[in-house]
């Protein structure tokens, strides 16, 4: 293996794990701060990207579409939020994921009736269609970068918000003892929806930032769903750095372990075992460094502390 | 979009059709009724594959004034929602309480394996419009299953055939990682001689290929050989023309077709696939289907579509060969196997295992001048080409 190539695959990596962190923000704010198991997180990030897709075939300009997708999936999220999830909070963990398995099962069909059950695509914006040469014969889209770049910019606008501000403060403290803030004098209910609806947005806008590089369907959110909730359990429940960091590391050993665990096998097997091997291993890697993690840190990485 | 509301449609439909059907089983007329069950992926990610071949069916049977093979025609839609177990509750509803004489279907194989059983230990007749499994072409042939699609591993096998011809030295694989995947691999290898560079496999609904196209770039094949179906292959193909590949040929199984094009879009242009038809098909009882399918449906039909058609015809002529008496299904079987009907693919006809032989094809995406995507044939792979596991078959 040569170091070009593992680098675009470090490269790849992080794009994913950026992704992956972007989705479990939201996540791991509603289930550290609110004891909300939301199963339907996954189903907010498809819709962000059949509101852009839908958006920006309507204006023609991606941008302008994102624009628009932003606060309509914000306002989709608190009308989820007002309708279904706010009766959920008091009650115990199997209801709500019953309750927010129905919403997704209910709003894949809801965008096929909308949209169609065929896949859609968002053309990239002209402005980013270039693409980088990042070794012989391989060009990677500009449109990737940006979203890495994106994604560190909200990771980092996530932590300042959290760390620095009043809102961030109550967030805090939501998430170490909600009756206290309560009692306070701070509208607990009002923190719950202003966080839902702000995760349902960082979800709404993961699925419109890849819309141009996948396609937009009904179910896209359900695999990435399973994956977020390993990023927030590794990372820690409730905390936005321990997010950020095991979505990184679940970016990368995923993207690595897939690439190179193969080839690395084939040192100590011989080529058909080690292929055997490793196609059976690498989907297990980041359960297997869950459970690692665990095993050393039962609280994840960066707990709430509490 | 246009075709929104149909998604909703046939859940609905089918389930008026059902208690229509249901509460309408009075004494039949004096006259027989031909009843033909349909059992179609409609539902899902994949519904648009079900949707092609429903569409097709409608309008073949559209086309015969109602009635096939001159006898007044129901036909009862439903919807298998891509799942063995509900697939069987269906199947065992069409046939018990629906009494249909014919079932059309399914799409996948998966949804095939549950149904045979339950359809051919009954009178009725069962014939698949897409899903050819290995498992029912050899040994577990039945005389009351009949395919209007293809094996397979026919499939797999034309693009196969093609790399070899072409002289590719160092080809690479890529697959899901699972039955059928496997299976793909085992397929083109069947006539591919060359050096295999990697056999790739990806799991299951993977989205992002862009560690997968890594490796492609930095192994320089002559060829990459793939099959992914559905959002997956979408994905792909949008990603492998980003990634600036496409001076690599992409051959490939059941990944770009009419199903998935309208999402693929110019990226797909130029990739190979394998087929036993493509709209642009030189025949004017094709042409025509075309013509009609587009105009009723707004969209391209695939092959899902013409072999569903395929499949009314096939009925049509046995009931007519008969006079139309649909009680006597051993009759209608010896009549089916003939394969006397108008196949949209031109040359058509039934191997002892009730599979086809047919003629293959290289196909080649194309964009049309009037903007829309389509398949077209670019070469005749095989001849009048049989599936290998029929000798295992001890029907005649």
């Amino acid at each position: 293996m040569s170091l070009t190539l593992f680098l675009v695959q470090t490269l790849n990596g992080l794009q994913f794990g950026i992704l992956l962190f972007l989705i479990a923000a939201g996540l791991t704010l509603v289930f550290g701060v609110m004891d909300f198991i939301n199963l339907a997180h996954g189903v907010q990030y498809m819709v962000g990207a059949y509101l852009a897709a839908w958006f920006t075939a309507l204006t023609g300009d991606f941008f302008l579409g994102l624009l628009l997708a932003l606060p309509t999936a914000l306002l989709f999220g608190l009308l989820l939020e007002w309708l279904v999830f706010r009766h959920l909070y008091g009650r115990d963990h199997l209801d709500q994921v019953l309750a927010t398995f129905g919403v997704i099962l209910f709003l894949n069909e809801a965008v096929k009736v909308a949209w169609g059950s065929s896949p859609l695509s968002v053309p990239i914006p002209d402005a980013f269609s270039g693409s980088v040469r990042m070794m012989d014969g391989l060009l990677y889209p500009v449109w990737r970068l940006v979203v890495i770049g994106s994604g560190f910019a909200i990771a980092i606008g996530l932590a300042l918000l959290v760390s620095r501000t009043r809102l961030g403060m109550l967030v805090r403290a939501g998430a170490v003892n909600a009756p206290m803030v309560s009692a306070l004098g701070v509208d607990i209910g009002r923190l719950f929806m202003i966080v839902f609806g702000f995760g349902a947005m960082l979800a709404g806008f993961a699925g419109a930032m890849v819309a141009p590089i996948l396609s937009v369907e009904p179910g896209m959110g359900d695999n990435i769903l399973i994956l977020a909730f390993v990023v927030i359990v590794i990372g820690g429940i409730g905390s936005i750095r321990g997010a950020f960091a095991a979505a990184l590391l679940v970016g990368l050993v995923d993207t690595l372990g897939r690439s190179f665990g193969p080839q690395m096998l084939r040192l100590m097997l011989d080529p058909s075992a080690a292929s055997q091997t490793g196609r059976a291993l690498a989907p297990m890697l980041i359960y297997i460094l869950m459970a690692a993690v665990l095993i050393v840190r039962p609280a994840g990485l960066f707990p709430a502390q509490r | 979009m246009k075709n929104a509301k149909s998604g909703a449609g046939i859940a609905g439909g089918a389930i008026a059709a059902l208690a229509f059907a249901a509460a309408l089983a009075a004494p039949a007329a004096a006259q027989e009724k031909l009843k033909i069950g349909v059992i179609l992926t409609l539902s899902g990610p994949a519904a648009n594959l079900g949707e092609q071949a429903r569409d097709a069916i409608n309008l073949a049977v559209k086309n015969l004034g109602g009635k096939v093979g001159g006898v007044d025609t129901e036909v009862v839609t439903v919807d298998d929602e891509l799942k063995p177990d509900v697939s069987v509750t269906k199947v065992k509803a069409l046939l018990e309480r629906d009494k249909v004489d014919f079932v059309i279907g399914p799409i996948f194989s998966n949804v095939l394996q549950a149904i045979h059983k339950p359809v051919t230990d009954s009178s009725a007749i069962l014939i698949s419009p897409n899903a050819g499994p290995s498992s029912y072409a050899g040994k577990m042939c039945s005389p009351n299953f009949f395919v209007t699609s293809y094996q397979n591993d026919q499939v797999h096998a034309i693009l196969g055939k093609y790399a070899q011809d072409k002289g590719y030295k160092r080809v690479y694989l890529m697959t899901p990682n699972y039955q059928a995947g496997k299976d793909s691999m085992a397929g083109f290898k069947s006539q591919y001689k060359g050096e295999v560079v990697e056999e790739s496999y990806v799991p299951l609904n993977t989205m992002d290929f862009s560690a997968e196209l890594a490796k492609i770039a930095a192994a320089k094949p002559d060829a990459v050989f793939t099959f992914m179906p559905g959002g997956p292959g979408v994905n792909l193909v949008k990603q492998y023309r980003q990634a600036g590949l496409q001076n690599i040929p992409f051959l490939s199984a059941f990944t770009v077709d009419e199903s998935t094009l309208p999402a693929q879009q110019d990226a797909a242009v130029g990739m190979y696939g394998g087929a036993n038809w493509a709209p642009n098909f030189d025949n004017a009882l094709s042409k025509k289907f075309v013509a009609d399918f587009e105009a009723a449906t707004g969209k391209v039909p695939g092959t899902y579509a013409i072999q569903a058609y395929d499949a009314i015809s096939l009925i049509d002529s046995a009931v007519k060969a008969t006079g139309g008496k649909v009680s006597d299904k051993k009759a209608i079987e010896a009549a089916m196997k003939k394969a006397d009907f108008k196949s949209l693919r031109g040359s058509f006809a039934f191997n002892n295992n009730n599979y086809p032989i047919q003629d293959l094809y290289l196909v080649q995406v194309a964009k049309r001048p009037d903007g829309k995507f389509q398949t077209e044939i670019r070469e005749k792979i095989f001849t009048a080409d049989k599936d290998p596991y029929a000798k295992d078959c001890a029907m005649k």
